[in-house]
């Protein structure tokens, strides 16, 4: 009877062999997609160059060395308000500091807060959502009630509350834009997860014995993964643009660090006769920020398993 | 041999659609309404009904997937009903299921040896190095080769998934096995592999099935007891032949004269039921079927007619008996 | 002679190779008959319903052939043309009519919408139709139905309502695709029923497309059978149930459950499955699967050949072989 089967089963061996493609990763096929999206490739060098230039300024510094042209806080009064020229790529600023220097400077700062912010965000994002999706019910309704008290707030007048609250400096500045985008990774993450709990082999997990907690990190998450990745990509752009926001208002870092948005806000009173202080940070936010953008709409086409080109 | 295996008493699952501003539930969908009878050891028992009939839910519950709201359910002479979560948890063991839909009952990102594996790991039956092994044998019982054990879902006909999900609710060498609408989903020429598939493996293995189906000729083959479901309640249990043979209840006949023959030859007589199903949200009293029964008559919509045993082993739920 | 198709070829073109989902095939449906075309997944059913109404989207395309209607070449035809057909002459029913319907819609609306489209006539006068429509396809109280939006009924109610809205202008050419899979067998009945009342009362051709054969059986006057885009079989119904010549037919027709079987035995089952579209084997699509595979079957394909009016594509018919014409 069963032996029956097995002669089919041959025949479906076979079969299965011609059938089956190599299996691929998913990774590859993904990356593949991206591929084609020109100006996701774009944001990606971008991004690279940027992640470069923060980590050797970063690595120099620390050992001592100082690779930029000039010590970005060094200040030469003789030298204030010079043009763009050839011993100064982007001019120099009020206190005569370079601002090629500074700009390159500003890069760790700016990259390593996006990150950081974005990591705060996501994981208490990810686990609130997490709990109000699965569990349902009281524990959904509470918290999604006090995720959207937060949201009622606008981002940057909560960021600033918050940095009331903290304190000034850049630590703190991280702390409270992390803290401000939670509710978004949480809605992201609860929504996914409704919509994907009524899944077969969620339920099917479940049959078989699986423990809650073990169903939402073996099953759950990892087919919402893609949503947040996306989510979290574009979260850094955003993380970038806050900051700068918050130094420009004078919250952020404190001097004489290079940060683009301090570097933007103390050269406001410049904008006719040196509008090379404002332009150059300015022109580093947006790059950085655009660079972010298309990488994360890039991720967000490849992920999409209708998008991708099979 | 007729050792009963599970029980089920009086068993409802009503969800509360509509709630006052108080709570005060205002409409409740009874997706099954007061379902008794039981299972015996080794055997197979279809269950068919169409949509809305609480088919489907009434399977679930059995698998620990809904909690009903009232009932009570014993396997093995043991009340699962009046256990805790962890010790209901355990029974996974003993009672598993067979999904309907082969796209969606499978985690797209594991690959079907982990798919396979996994409730033996989690259930810790074996030790790690013979899960393999076991994941092996388990592909070979369901007519897949060893080496399609890392592949991913996505890579497989509809068919060979299925077969997937019947090689995952065997991992756990459970007693029963609800099959719910295990091959709806296929193409018919699949169908028939499959359901050849479940036929061997319960006689290899001993199993106790809880079959089912929308339709009943996909019942026929497999079942030896059938029980028809109409709006969260059985209206008729019989054994297979007597049943297919002597269909009592109303709804049973219009159900077996609405399977098309292949047969052009035989033109038969059809019953054409009036109307449509109606919602199991706040059903009418009396008979739930008799807006569209075409042999209703006085009781039928004050009383609700109860299961009654007419002749040996054939139950009728209906005011002409 | 209603509707010709000739020599259809529909392709799609993906990364991977070029699929060719139709793959030549002709057929014929004349005034007031009932045309069925079965197959199962990947045989290339519901693609040539799309193709003969101008549905297909990219990568889709018709590569080759005529469709011919009425002494025009749907073709040929532009999309403007071609919507002057659809919902006029030649009607098209859905498998899912919940995804059919518009759902912001009510039904009413959505009917007018489409007799006003090709009728010159008042609103007054399409509502009226409306409700006659309504009522002619059995749902109770129309007037009233009619204000209903497509959520607030059951799937058989939709059902009728798509076929209203597809009846409405009276076509010659009812296309239904899969119209009563997503249904309960007891409406099922009910539609089958309601689209033989149809044919009866407005004379109009069906070709209907299922994988289900007894639906076939109950509905059909003709049959063609598709396997991987290909037909294999052709004949009309009584005699395709009765003596049916194509291997593949004959599996399909065993491995049914069928209700008046007696048997306990085994269900029949056909081996193997579907092949991969981009990946046929050479010769005979059914090749692999055939309990009846000749050593020819694997290296050629069997060309349609016509034995008293029943059509096969299968070299154990084939004229070469005298021998095997008493094959079955």
């Amino acid at each position: 009877m069963a032996k029956d089967y097995e002669s089919n089963s041959n025949k479906n061996l076979i079969q299965a062999e011609e059938y089956v493609e190599k299996p691929e990763s998913q990774l590859i096929e993904m990356w593949e997609t991206l591929r084609q999206n020109k100006a996701a490739v774009v944001g990606l060098i971008i991004i690279g160059l940027l992640t470069l230039i923060a980590l050797v300024v970063w690595a120099s510094q620390l050992m001592g060395k100082q690779i930029l042209p000039y010590d970005p806080n060094f200040s030469d009064m003789s030298q204030s308000f010079v043009w763009p020229n050839a011993q100064h790529w982007f001019g120099t600023d009020q206190l005569g500091r370079d601002i090629f220097s500074r700009v390159l400077d500003g890069t760790k700062i700016s990259l390593s807060v996006g990150v950081a912010a974005v990591t705060i965000s996501l994981s208490v994002g990810v686990f609130l959502g997490a709990l109000a999706g699965y569990r349902g019910g009281r524990t959904d309704a509470i918290v999604m009630r006090l995720m959207d008290m937060m949201l009622a707030i606008p981002s940057i007048l909560l960021a600033i509350a918050f940095m009331a609250a903290l304190g000034k400096g850049l630590d703190k500045a991280v702390i409270a834009i992390g803290l401000v985008s939670i509710p978004e990774y949480a809605r992201l993450v609860r929504g996914s997860i409704l919509s994907v709990k009524e899944n077969d082999y969620v339920q099917a997990a479940k049959v078989i014995g699986n423990k809650d907690s073990r169903i939402i990190f073996k099953h759950i998450l990892p087919n919402i993964m893609s949503l947040i990745v996306v989510r979290a990509t574009l979260g850094i752009s955003t993380a970038v643009l806050d900051t700068s926001a918050l130094g420009f208002l004078g919250l952020g870092v404190q001097p004489p660090f290079a940060e683009w948005g301090d570097m933007l806000g103390r050269a406001r009173g410049f904008i006719f006769n040196a509008p090379y202080t404002l332009i150059f940070p300015g022109i580093a936010i947006t790059i950085t920020v655009l660079a972010f953008n298309l990488l994360g709409d890039g991720l967000r086409d490849a992920l999409d398993p209708k998008s991708r080109i099979k | 041999m007729n050792e009963v295996l599970m029980e089920v008493q009086d068993l409802s699952k009503h969800f509360t659609v509509e709630t006052s501003l108080l709570g005060k539930p205002v409409s409740v969908l009874k997706a099954v309404d007061g379902v008794s009878f039981s299972i015996d050891k080794g055997e197979a028992f279809g269950l068919v009904g169409e949509s809305g009939c609480g088919k489907t839910t009434l399977g679930k519950i059995l698998v620990n997937l809904y909690s009903p709201t009232n009932g009570k359910i014993f396997f093995e002479g043991k009340e699962l009903t009046a256990l805790n979560e962890k010790q209901r948890r355990s029974y996974c063991k003993d009672i598993q299921m067979i999904f309907q839909d082969p796209y969606a009952s499978l985690n797209p990102r594991m690959t079907i040896g982990d798919i396979i594996a996994e409730p033996i790991i989690i259930n810790h039956l074996l030790p790690k190095s013979e899960v393999e092994e076991r994941v092996i044998y388990l592909l070979n019982c369901v007519g897949l080769a060893r080496h399609q054990r890392n592949r991913y879902p996505h890579e497989f006909s509809g068919g060979q998934r299925q077969r997937v999900g019947i090689a995952r609710a065997l991992a756990v060498e459970p007693k029963l096995i609800v099959c719910d609408e295990p091959v709806s989903a296929l193409d018919v020429s699949i169908q028939a592999q499959v359901l050849n598939l479940l036929s061997d493996l319960k006689s290899e293995f001993g199993l106790t099935y809880l079959f089912i189906a929308h339709s009943l000729n996909v019942v026929k083959h497999i079942s030896d007891r059938v029980g028809v479901m109409y709006l969260g309640q059985l209206v008729e249990i019989a054994p297979k032949r007597e049943l297919y043979a002597n269909p009592l209840h109303p709804y049973t006949q219009a159900l077996l004269s609405a399977i098309p023959i292949i047969n052009p030859e035989k033109k038969k007589e059809r019953i054409i039921l009036k109307g449509d199903v109606p919602s199991p949200i706040n059903p009418p009293a009396g008979c739930h079927f008799c807006s569209r029964c075409f042999k209703e008559f006085e009781p039928c919509k004050l009383k609700a007619p109860v299961l009654k045993e007419i002749s040996p082993n054939h139950w009728v739920s209906c005011h002409l008996f | 002679m209603l509707l010709e198709v000739r020599n259809l070829t529909t392709e799609f073109k993906l990364k991977r190779g070029t699929v060719k989902a139709v793959d030549d095939i002709s057929f014929t449906i004349d005034k007031g008959e009932i045309l069925a075309i079965v197959g199962e997944s990947g045989s290339g059913k519901s693609v040539t319903s799309l193709s003969i109404m101008g549905l297909l989207q990219k990568p889709g395309r018709i590569a080759d052939g005529e469709i011919t209607f009425k002494s025009q070449d749907l073709n040929k035809m532009t999309q403007k043309e071609l919507r002057k057909i659809r919902g006029n002459q030649i009607s098209m029913i859905f498998q899912e009519p919940m995804t059919s319907l518009n759902p912001v819609s009510r039904i009413k609306d959505q009917i007018m919408e489409n007799i006003l489209a090709h009728r010159k006539i008042t609103k007054k006068e399409a509502l009226a139709r409306t409700i006659e429509m309504l009522d002619t396809v059995g749902i109770p109280s129309p007037a009233e139905r009619a204000n209903d939006y497509p959520h607030q009924m059951s799937g058989g109610m939709r059902q009728r309502v798509m076929t209203a809205m597809a009846l409405s202008c009276e076509p010659e050419l009812l296309i239904a695709d899969e119209p009563t899979t997503a249904l309960d067998v007891t409406i099922q009945a009910q539609i089958l029923e309601l689209l033989y009342r149809m044919r009866e009362k407005f004379h109009m051709a069906v070709l209907l497309i299922t994988h289900d054969l007894g639906v076939v059986s109950e509905a059909a006057d003709r049959v063609i059978v598709m396997y991987c885009g290909k037909i294999v079989e052709e004949a009309d119904v009584k005699s395709l149930f009765k003596q049916p010549l194509h291997p593949y037919t004959v599996g399909l027709l065993q491995s049914i459950p069928q209700i008046d079987d007696e048997s306990d035995k085994r269900l029949y089952m056909i081996k193997g499955m579907v092949p991969n579209p981009l990946r046929m084997p050479p010769g005979c699509p059914f090749s692999d699967r055939c309990d009846s595979c000749m050593e020819r079957c694997t290296q050629e394909m069997p060309e349609l050949q016509e034995i008293n009016g029943h059509k096969v594509r299968c070299f154990l018919y084939d004229k070469d072989m005298e021998g095997e014409l008493n094959a079955k």
